[in-house]
């Protein structure tokens, strides 16, 4: 029992990070009808955010100290963090520490910008080309985003580890009434899954009781007609591109303690979101989300060992065999509309 | 001649003598030239180009006539290849068996996804297609070790029963004692042309595979292909069930797959399970776009390019730089290395993809039209660009109306 | 489809035939690749210089640890020629290699992409060979490359150097004549480590294996099992992650109440970046089971992946190939030199390609030709020093070193960003070595040096 609530916990964690990037690319499919093949790098550059952040907080100038030396036998030069300078040892650490919640802040208006730079520079004269053509440029796009922080930051993960606070595990077990030690789950993983949950919920709010909601969501069902009553609808569009790219950019921020980040990690998530945003239904939001908390929970419980040992492998395949049976017993998956992208 | 009319007659022979002729124009720079490096006419990248121009051909009979997109096209190049690996191990290395096999398992395979995938349209086909390749690729590199080497890659070992395997047979892929790996070389003035007999093996079969294809685009089965893309609801109401019709679509151009790999596997006696994973298949779609999906060229052009890009861009280093502009000053020098170093060596495939932006952005049904802009500017005929009406292959299907 | 064009059993025979009698009536004109006079093998340098191919991922998820072993080529290249500070060639046994190219001609190198996929490293191996006329190959990250690229140089008939590859195959199951592999393997770790970790952790420990679903990840498993029960150690358990996992939770959750008190994790690169920092997330270290401190073992480190990993590597044991901070004098030349040249200390996968090239070369001095069946002929039993690894053996059986393998542990101390694992033990040569027909080796033949002509 207890091992089972363990795999629910790990499902709904990875489900989180699926379902975060899933809505942002349902998001765009459903206001632009566009193919966007960049998300996963827009996921990618939220996890740069942060460790931008962590580079920008950790900025030092350089002492030489002539009593040690380096490997080459120089002397050793010491770098000391500007903040630890200013506002001393404590807090000045404390700061640093908490880079990957304060990249937050700094991944919103970077992930908003770059999703508007991106819509209005390039998606935008895209609306009416075939959806190959759109595949094609995102994904040049994608290469492009993911070479270009290669050529930045080198190939390798870089730690970007959560504030001390977080870094351990907690005994959720003990919460819910098992004993001591039954389950334990890292503190950071509940606040990823917790954030995640806000997240969610505020773009849904946001859709549900904003005018501005409204009108995107009326968009969605019928663009010309809402276009034919004066709105301006691209302008609404364009916003909700940039949220949608704020959405990846912050799943990726918080995930950057979990899975030190490297250029293609967007990669690695692009095929796993598609899969996700289609088991969903195409043009369905609660069906992403839905989604991407079910292959997360199913993905888990392929990981034990009693099923492993049962059917070797079926944790290479989980996701796809469900992808599969879903959309042949639903053929627009979960909660998709009828005649979105089946031409 | 051959079934076709005059036009694609002139067409086909053209594509004859560019593919005969490879070894030569592909080697435009003399050796030993700072240039050189640009010369793509060596055996490799040759096999390669045709290889992977029967995958793209294939492809764009499903693709760029009926519009279904497969994501999952990797796994009948895999199917193939080891198919090929399987029958050096059992039988020798004569390519036949492998070839044929390759493209019966491959078909059958292709029999079997496309029966399913093709439940569904759209998005959901292409994700159909995509979640089995994956499901083929994951399961090679593991728990099918037994069958497929995993990570190794698939390969012959001395140790094998070679069962036909004679006393003076070739220890490399052959074709009745023709061995793929030979080469003669020739030298005219500073230029050195490489004529490789696994090259024009595979590029006698691209050349069948590419008539085919052209023969398939003019017939009434291409033209009922053709008629699933435009409108499918309409062929329903005229009585006619377009499933037989893309499933046959589907197994050919999932046979053509099946060769390719089988070729790739013919040339190189090596299968590797990465050829079945996601980004080989989205390779090849890349390949049909960037070239012009529907064209008959286009592809093949598409998968040149990029080809050619992977092997000869990623081998430009500093070193090449330095040597290239080792005339200029040295502050002009430096200058212009630093310019050009984020582009070459491991920066090629940002390069690649700032080409991808650049073609799709700018030429509108890909490479192929950019060809048609550079015939219509020397011809000076209509300068405007695409005239539809013009163009029997390339059909602009206007974006569907989504949400 | 075509009414005019048909091919039928009589057409062909006929040109079947006709096509395999032109083959056979010009032997001549259809050779292997283009011979010099005199020099019967494939690719004989014409010139004044000798072309050597570098073969290491650019791009995907290893592209750093490629830059860093073709950092150390260039290096070895500037010393062959005499350029820089000469490195290890003062301090290397053997002293046929004077700075002035080997026999005479001045090296040359092209460079070529992996990309850690088995095509595209046989693509750029094959373009260095017909294009460039490389005569011999060096390079790797992963052994499934290693070994791919191995049996092409096998085929062509060029030497095969070996850089990172770990895998027991590459010189057992894989092994060629052609091929060379300096760096260590997995039986080699397993021995090495379990001596150590006897010492630190003591006999009755429970471990629980989690193992990347792929060869490599395999022959380290087994390895690993076969020495830490030869110590007294009991395998709870091992599970197979796939290799594209980036979320490890799922295998890592059951470990604490599975009654094991030591995880190893067989992953590498960016599997075991993530998987040792998600077991730490998961507090594994902090426990106590079975009234013992619960901790993690890493069979197999770099610098990149301590880097990649930060502080959730301190104390965590694993084994290298080499490291920077050895006292020997190879060593400190070589790490003076790489110093100098880039402005930071170089890795082990580095220091098994600068070693490899040398030993090339000095192997093509010695036979006095870059035919590879002498190269074969001058490294089979070669006895060296002086490069960093202390006195080592190139064995003829399988074309694999045996010299001291080194112990490490993560620093809790780092005095620098370089400074991240500490030796603890340098476990003796013959400690590690093993019978060519090991079992966990069995089954390869290296056969005949191909010179390719």
């Amino acid at each position: 029992m207890d091992a089972l609530i363990l795999q629910i916990l790990n499902g709904l964690d990875k489900g989180s990070a699926y379902a975060l990037i899933a809505l942002g690319l349902t998001l765009i499919f459903g206001t632009l009808g566009v193919v966007n093949f960049a998300h996963g790098a827009l996921f990618m550059i939220g996890a740069f955010c942060a460790v931008t952040l962590q580079r920008i907080l950790t900025l030092s100038y350089t002492v030489e100290d002539p009593t040690r030396t380096d490997f080459l036998g120089n002397p050793l030069k010491v770098d000391t963090p500007y903040v630890v300078h200013w506002f001393g040892d404590s807090i000045g650490h404390g700061i640093i520490e908490w880079a990957v919640p304060l990249a937050i802040l700094f991944a919103i208006p970077v992930m908003l910008l770059l999703g508007y730079a991106m819509e209005r520079g390039l998606i935008k004269h895209f609306y009416k080309r075939p959806h190959a053509d759109q595949i094609l440029v995102t994904f040049g796009l994608a290469i492009v985003l993911q070479e270009i922080i290669k050529l930045f930051y080198g190939a390798n993960p870089i730690p970007t580890p959560a504030p001390d606070a977080f870094k351990g595990s907690i005994d959720f077990g003990v919460m819910i009434g098992f004993a001591a030690n039954a389950i334990i789950y890292p503190a950071w993983r509940l606040v990823y899954f917790l954030f995640a949950t806000v997240i969610i919920g505020a773009v849904f709010a946001f859709l549900q009781f904003t005018t501005f909601g409204m009108v995107v969501r009326a968009g969605m069902a019928d663009r010309e007609t809402v276009g034919l009553l004066g709105i301006n609808i691209d302008k609404r569009f364009t916003i909700m591109f940039g949220i949608a790219a704020a959405v990846a950019g912050l799943a990726g921020v918080m995930y950057a303690p979990i899975n030190s980040p490297n250029y293609h990690m967007g990669m690695d998530f692009l095929v796993l979101s598609f899969v996700v945003v289609v088991v969903g239904g195409m043009g369905s939001l609660p069906g992403a989300v839905l989604a991407g908390f079910l292959l997360g929970v199913l993905e888990s419980f392929a990981s034990m060992n009693e099923v492993k040992s049962l059917l070797p492998g079926i944790d290479q395949i989980i996701i796809y065999l469900v992808a599969i049976i879903i959309l042949l017993t639903r053929p627009r998956g979960l909660m998709g509309r009828k005649g979105v992208m089946e031409e | 001649m051959l079934g076709l009319s005059k036009k694609d007659t002139f067409f086909f022979l053209f594509v004859v003598f560019l593919t005969m002729a490879t070894p030569i124009i592909l080697q435009p720079f003399p050796e030993g030239s700072a240039l050189a490096q640009f010369n793509a006419g060596y055996p490799d990248l040759m096999q390669r180009f045709a290889i992977y121009g029967i995958f793209a051909i294939g492809f764009n009979i499903l693709f760029g006539l009926t519009g279904y997109l497969s994501f999952g096209h990797a796994a009948f190049l895999g199917v193939g290849s080891y198919s090929v690996v399987w029958m050096y191990k059992l039988l020798n290395y004569n390519v036949v068996p492998g070839l044929v096999l390759a493209i019966i398992t491959s078909g059958l395979f292709a029999l079997l996804i496309g029966y399913i995938s093709l439940r569904r349209s759209g998005i959901y086909f292409s994700i159909l297609t995509l979640a089995f390749a994956q499901m083929s690729f994951n399961l090679a590199y593991s728990v099918l070790t037994p069958l497929t080497n995993g990570e190794t890659g698939l390969q012959v070992y001395n140790d094998d029963p070679q069962i036909l395997l004679g006393a003076n047979h070739p220890l490399g892929p052959h074709f009745f004692g023709i061995v793929m790996q030979d080469s003669a070389k020739i030298n005219v003035g500073g230029w050195q042309w490489t004529f490789n007999n696994g090259y024009y093996f595979c590029a006698i079969i691209a050349v069948i595979a590419f008539y085919l294809s052209l023969r398939i685009f003019r017939s009434p089965f291409g033209t009922m292909l053709r008629a699933i893309k435009t409108n499918q609801t309409r062929m329903n109401y005229t009585g006619l069930n377009p499933r037989p019709y893309t499933l046959a679509a589907f197994v050919i151009s999932g046979m053509y797959a099946g060769l390719a790999g089988g070729l790739l596997a013919a040339m190189d006696p090596l299968a590797g399970a990465e050829r079945m994973q996601w980004t080989a298949s989205g390779e090849v779609v890349l390949m049909t776009i960037l070239g012009g999906a529907g064209t008959l060229m286009g592809p093949v052009l598409g998968a040149g390019f990029i080809k050619y890009f992977e092997n000869i861009f990623s081998k430009i280093n500093d070193g090449i730089l330095h040597h290239w502009f080792s005339a200029l000053p040295d502050g002009v020098e430096e200058f212009l290395v630093f310019i050009f170093h984020p582009f070459i060596g491991k920066g090629w495939s940002l390069t690649l993809g700032l080409l991808f932006m650049l073609v799709v952005i700018f030429l509108p049904g890909g490479l192929i039209e950019g060809g048609r802009r550079l015939g219509n500017l020397f011809t000076g005929k209509s300068r405007k660009p695409t005239t539809p009406a013009k163009d029997p292959e390339h059909h602009p299907k206007p974006a569907p109306h989504v949400a | 489809m075509s009414k005019k064009f048909i091919l039928n059993r009589r057409s062909v025979l006929k040109y079947g035939s006709a096509g395999a009698v032109t083959a056979l009536a010009t032997p001549y004109f259809f050779t292997r690749g283009a011979l010099a006079e005199g020099e019967n093998y494939l690719n004989a340098p014409k010139g004044d210089t000798v072309t050597f191919g570098f073969n290491v991922p650019q791009t995907g998820p290893y592209a750093d640890e490629g830059a860093d072993e073709l950092d150390a080529y260039k290096l070895a290249v500037d010393h062959l020629n005499g350029e820089g500070d000469g490195g290890c060639l003062s301090t290397f046994s053997s002293k046929v290699l004077k700075g002035n190219g080997v026999l005479g001609k001045k090296v040359a190198y092209v460079t070529g992409d992996t990309q850690t996929k088995s095509d595209a490293a046989r693509a750029s191996a094959k373009s260095m060979i017909e294009k460039d006329g490389a005569v011999m190959i060096t390079g790797g990250s992963s052994s499934g490359v290693a070994v791919a690229v191995q049996g092409l140089c096998q085929e062509a008939g060029v030497i095969f150097m070996a850089a990172l590859t770990h895998s027991n195959d590459t010189t057992g199951k894989d092994k060629k004549a052609n091929g060379f592999r300096h760096f260590f393997n997995a039986y080699m770790s397993g021995a090495a480590l379990a001596p150590v970790l006897e010492k630190a952790y003591g006999k009755d420990r429970r471990a629980y294996h989690l193992t990347a679903d792929y060869t490599w990840g395999w022959t380290q498993q087994a390895s690993i099992q076969k020495f830490t029960e030869e110590i007294g150690w009991e395998t709870v358990n091992n599970v197979l992650t796939p290799l594209a996992a980036t979320d490890f939770s799922s295998y890592i959750a059951p470990v604490l109440n599975s009654g094991a008190d030591v995880l190893v994790l067989n992953h590498y690169g960016g599997n075991m970046v993530n998987s040792l920092t998600q077991a730490v997330q998961f507090g594994l270290r902090d426990k106590m089971v079975n009234g013992k401190q619960f901790e993690i073992i890493v069979p197999l480190y770099s610098e990149l992946m301590a880097k990649g990993a930060g502080d959730n590597i301190k104390g965590v044991y694993g084994s290298m190939n080499w490291n920077w901070t050895l006292p020997d004098e190879g060593t400190k030349v070589f790490v003076k030199s790489f110093g100098e040249k880039y402005g930071r200390p170089p890795s082990n996968a580095a220091q098994t390609a600068y070693a490899q090239t040398l030993l090339y070369a000095d192997a093509a001095e010695r036979a006095g030709t870059f035919n590879p069946c002498g190269i074969v002929g001058a490294l089979e039993g070669f006895d060296f020093d002086g490069l960093g690894n202390g006195p080592t053996h190139y064995r003829a059986a399988d074309h694999q070193c045996f010299k001291d393998v080194l112990v490490v542990k993560g620093k809790e101390e780092p005095s620098s960003q370089y400074d991240t694992l500490e030796v603890v033990e340098v476990t003796p040569r013959a400690q590690v070595e093993y019978a060519p027909d090991n079992e966990m080796f069995a089954g390869g033949d290296l056969g005949k040096c191909n010179p390719g002509a």
